[in-house]
């Protein structure tokens, strides 16, 4: 950690003859963290602000309610569901794509992306065009009594699209830059496919594969748009935090809307630590791989 | 060159095991979860004919809301395509104390759950909020105006440029501004000349990245627009109002039109950076 | 124009990068800036060039005090290394890049901008290339484009750093007769940077040797060679042997030698070191004049014999003798043979043990670098 802070990047390094003026360089400064602290901090703060405005005992008996509660649970459950199958998904897309040579690669790359550039709203309308009770499947699902849309599986299933391409796309351009050498001489050493990617595949890439499930999870526990369409808003069995935070934010109960939207904002901000973490090891580990 | 990766991948294909099951799975969960269902909005929306569609888009509410959701991203794209470079600029290439901290805070739209960002600026901006009250007495009113639209559509955009232009400012090299410098372009010359062109393919696709994230924005937006039909109503909202009416035709023709959107925005986003590999420009 | 330094230092914290130099440059030279990594070499070219400041000192430019003159009104012809080219111009808009940022009042038109540009692309042999974009050039090609955007603004002095570094050596060699005929027919007062000696001394007339930002010897290339000043700059030309020795006088006593070495240099006695290229030495048949020695070790490559013989001390010297003479192709290991040094010179042990006079290749660009490996790909 300490030979990151003696060597200084060599792009902050002040060079007289291309920089611009001191003043110049204030008022840039100026702009751009005055710009930064309208557009953020402000809204940060005031969700930390609103959520203790009447004290911690009024926040904690707002988090603890049964509304809360149960909201708390429901998103634990569909996020870990989204995260684990998005994760397989993200492991086996970044193998393919970034080990093996076949046409029509860039398109395949370029579909993975699709989820990010939807509307949170259209994902959720997909799942009804398909499951609603006027959907395509929604007689036959009727008639056998499964429930997908305002129920969990269609949260899941709408988080899960949305929260499509995280890993996958950290994971590829890792894979893409290290290479396949480590595996190679994995097998050249006589180990099995298996034991190649347990012990060589999984060890080189578990910083960036942490770093895609980190943006996978805080994505997956904030999603909104497309959750809201296919809950239902059933009080206490299918709304999720956020959720819970539009009904409490629509019912003017604000300080427990805000109260629990502390709880998701800490969750955001320990996922920004995380996050910068991470980064910081990976460009490590992408500088080595490039110095050779 | 070419010929070298080529072989060089085509060899690696003999050697590595699990192509087979991980393309399989890769394609078949694609599929099932990501193009089969957006087909199915295609299918649904060419079930309505083009008089159909027609119908269901010329509503004047419908039109409104389109022209917000666009409109509104467009010109909050073009005021980050303002601010972003300069921030990513001093972040880049200024030093100053707790840069690391801004530097993080740049992520929180992404970061923070649109729910919560929206109460936020909602209350921040309405008429009793710290920044609400002050412009209140200026006669400008953001909550629950268009204005509001756009103020979240900022906040949800900014990361996007941001963070594709940082990596392109730290990769033109500072030998090409003291080439600039020895051949006489005076700061001004050379920033405009010799740094913006090289970033410029970043600074496009992160404002198009912008956009599109903007276009389709719901959770920031609709606690502080204020939801009024044919002024403040977006168009995700008004989807969401159509399939609470059960009214899926009408739902859907407003989704074809935002899904044919965002796909256009991808492929161009895929034609700039297959250019910019091209031509070397990073 | 001609180039003056004066006491010019530049400090990067506690490090000197120049230590008051002095050097004059005269109108139309070719000079070489010489040196080993770190030694300074590029930070006085940045330095002429205005892109590094001067904590003291001045540079003049004929009479007019350039010290604290803008880079870019400086005027200067600078080449970098990588070449700097603008990647989204084409070679035609790089060219005139400098002419089209001219302040409107110094503007040329439009039209003699392109008739200048064509003229210098036609002199540095790019005719026909003006469309092409950089990433489409060779090596060697881009490095012409580099010298035809610095010359375009018709510059007082012409800077290059490491101006053959980026190009295999076959472009290396034909590119470096090349820059001289240019330098030649354009008369232009050029330094250029280089950490090969074979490079500053086919190309330059007079080479700066630098080394931990002190000029260790300036001079016309035969006499820095043929009389390096001290052993840094006889080590940094070329490989060395380094034999112990006794003076007296002006006899040198190396270990075993019934005869004493004699030079053109007067010691006033005490331990001396006898520096030698293994080039120098010969075998001497029996003359007992010459100095003992046993082979140790012995390689034919080609027209040449590489051998290591040890002198009576145990001191070792590597030889490179040629392969025609009878008694070379003799030769085996374990012979005893009399050596005789065509030329060499000798220092006090004092000068030889200070510090900087170590092995200068060992800090070369190009060295195992010092970065830490962690993973090993590629």
């Amino acid at each position: 950690m300490s030979t990151r802070t003696l060597e200084a990047p060599p792009l902050a390094q002040t060079n007289a003859a291309i920089d611009e003026p001191r003043w110049v360089r204030h008022l840039l400064m100026a702009v751009a963290l005055s710009f930064l602290a309208i557009f953020l901090l402000l809204p940060l703060g005031q969700v930390l602000f609103s959520a203790f405005a009447k004290g911690a005992g009024a926040w904690w008996a707002a988090v603890t309610a049964p509304d809360s509660r149960a909201a708390i649970c429901m998103s634990l459950l569909v996020t870990s569901l989204a995260v684990a199958a998005n994760t397989l998904f993200g492991l086996c897309a970044a193998w393919a794509i970034a080990y093996f040579h076949f046409p029509g690669k860039r398109w395949l790359v370029t579909l993975i992306d699709l989820p990010f550039s939807v509307s949170p709203v259209i994902a959720g309308l997909i799942f009804i065009l398909i499951f609603g009770a006027r959907g395509w499947a929604g007689p036959w699902l009727s008639e056998h009594g499964i429930r997908i849309v305002f129920a969990w599986p269609g949260m899941v299933l709408a988080t899960t699209f949305v929260t499509f391409p995280f890993v996958a796309r950290t994971l590829i351009p890792l894979l893409q830059q290290k290479g396949s050498q480590h595996e190679e001489a994995a097998l050249t050493l006589g180990a099995s496919g298996w034991r190649m990617f347990w012990q060589v595949s999984l060890p080189k890439m578990r910083w960036a594969l942490l770093y895609g499930v980190l943006l996978c999870n805080a994505r997956a526990m904030g999603e909104f748009g497309a959750v809201s369409v296919v809950s239902g808003h059933i009080r206490g069995r299918t709304n999720t935090m956020p959720l819970q935070v539009e009904l409490f934010y629509n019912d003017y109960q604000f300080e427990a809307a805000f109260a629990l939207a502390s709880l998701l904002a800490a969750l955001a901000l320990l996922t920004m630590g995380l996050k910068a973490f991470l980064e910081w090891r990976l460009r490590d580990e992408l500088a080595a791989t490039r110095g050779h | 060159m070419n010929a070298a990766t080529h072989s060089r991948d085509s060899s690696i294909n003999r050697v590595l095991p699990g192509f087979g099951l991980s393309m399989a799975f890769t394609l078949s969960y694609l599929s099932l979860l990501v193009l089969i269902p957006l087909a199915g909005v295609f299918a649904k929306a060419a079930g309505l004919g083009l008089s159909g569609l027609w119908h269901e888009l010329s509503e004047p509410r419908v039109l409104a809301a389109l022209r917000l959701s666009f409109g509104g991203a467009l010109l909050a794209a073009a005021v980050n395509l303002v601010f972003g470079p300069i921030v990513a600029w001093v972040f880049v290439r200024y030093r100053f104390f707790g840069k690391r901290l801004w530097h993080a805070m740049v992520d929180l739209p992404f970061a923070l759950p649109t729910a919560v960002a929206g109460i936020a600026l909602s209350a921040l901006y309405g008429p009793q909020g710290w920044l609400g009250q002050p412009l209140n007495a200026l006669g400008i009113k953001v909550a629950y105006t268009p204005l509001g639209v756009f103020v979240a559509m900022v906040f949800i955009g900014l990361p996007f440029l941001v963070r594709t232009l940082e990596p392109a400012l730290e990769h033109a090299e500072r030998t090409l501004e003291e080439a600039a410098a020895t051949l006489g372009a005076n700061r001004w010359q050379t920033i405009t000349r010799v740094i913006l062109p090289a970033v410029t393919p970043a600074l496009l696709s992160g404002a198009a990245m912008a956009f599109a994230r903007a276009v389709g924005e719901y959770g920031s937006i609709i606690f502080i627009a204020g939801n009024l039909p044919g002024l403040s109503e977006i168009a995700p909202l008004l989807i969401m109002i159509r399939l609470e009416e059960y009214d899926y035709a009408g739902a859907t023709a407003i989704a074809a039109v935002m899904l044919v959107a965002s796909c256009a925005i991808l492929a161009a986003l895929n034609a700039l950076q297959f250019r910019a590999r091209r031509t070397g420009a990073p | 124009m001609d180039i003056r330094i004066e006491g010019l230092s530049r400090r990067f914290g506690s490090v000197a990068a120049l230590e008051r130099i002095d050097l004059h440059i005269a109108r139309g030279e070719l000079v070489a800036l010489l040196g080993p990594s770190g030694s300074g070499k590029t930070t006085l070219l940045r330095a002429i060039a205005g892109l590094e400041p001067a904590d003291e000192g001045r540079i003049l430019f004929g009479a007019l005090d350039a010290t604290r003159l803008p880079v870019r009104e400086r005027q200067v012809g600078f080449v970098f290394q990588h070449y700097a080219l603008f990647e989204h111009m084409t070679v035609l808009d790089n060219v005139t890049f400098g002419l089209r940022v001219k302040p409107r009042r110094w503007r040329p038109g439009r039209a003699e901008i392109e008739r200048r540009a064509r003229e210098l692309l036609v002199r540095v042999q790019l005719e026909g290339l003006e469309r092409r974009y950089p990433n489409q050039l060779s090596g060697g090609q881009r490095q012409r484009v580099a010298l035809a955007r610095a010359l375009a603004i018709e510059p007082r002095v012409l800077l290059l750093d490491e101006p053959f570094g980026a190009l295999d050596a076959k472009v290396r060699k034909e590119l470096r007769g090349w820059l001289r005929g240019l330098q030649r027919t354009t008369g232009y007062t050029t330094v250029f940077v280089t950490h090969d000696h074979e490079e500053a001394l086919e190309l330059a007339d007079r080479v700066v040797i630098l080394n931990r930002g002190r000029i260790e010897q300036l001079g016309p290339v035969a006499e820095v060679y043929e009389c390096p000043a001290n052993p840094f700059v006889f080590e940094f030309l070329g490989s060395a042997n380094v034999l112990p020795a006794v003076a007296r006088g002006r006899e040198l006593w190396l270990p075993g030698a019934e005869h004493p070495l004699t030079g053109d240099q007067i010691f006033p006695g005490g331990e001396v070191a006898v520096y030698v290229r293994p080039g120098d030495v010969r075998l001497a048949g029996a003359d007992p004049a010459a100095i003992p020695a046993r082979v140790i070790d012995l390689q034919r490559t080609g027209p040449r014999v590489t051998a290591q013989a040890e002198l009576s001390d145990g001191t070792r010297l590597f030889m490179e003798l040629p392969h025609l003479h009878h008694d070379v192709s003799q030769l085996s290991v374990g012979a005893a043979v009399r050596l005789r040094l065509l030329q060499f010179r000798a220092y006090s042990r004092a000068d030889a043990q200070r510090p900087g006079a170590g092995r200068p290749d060992s800090r070369q660009p190009g060295a195992a670098p010092s970065g830490q490996g962690r993973i090993a790909a590629r």
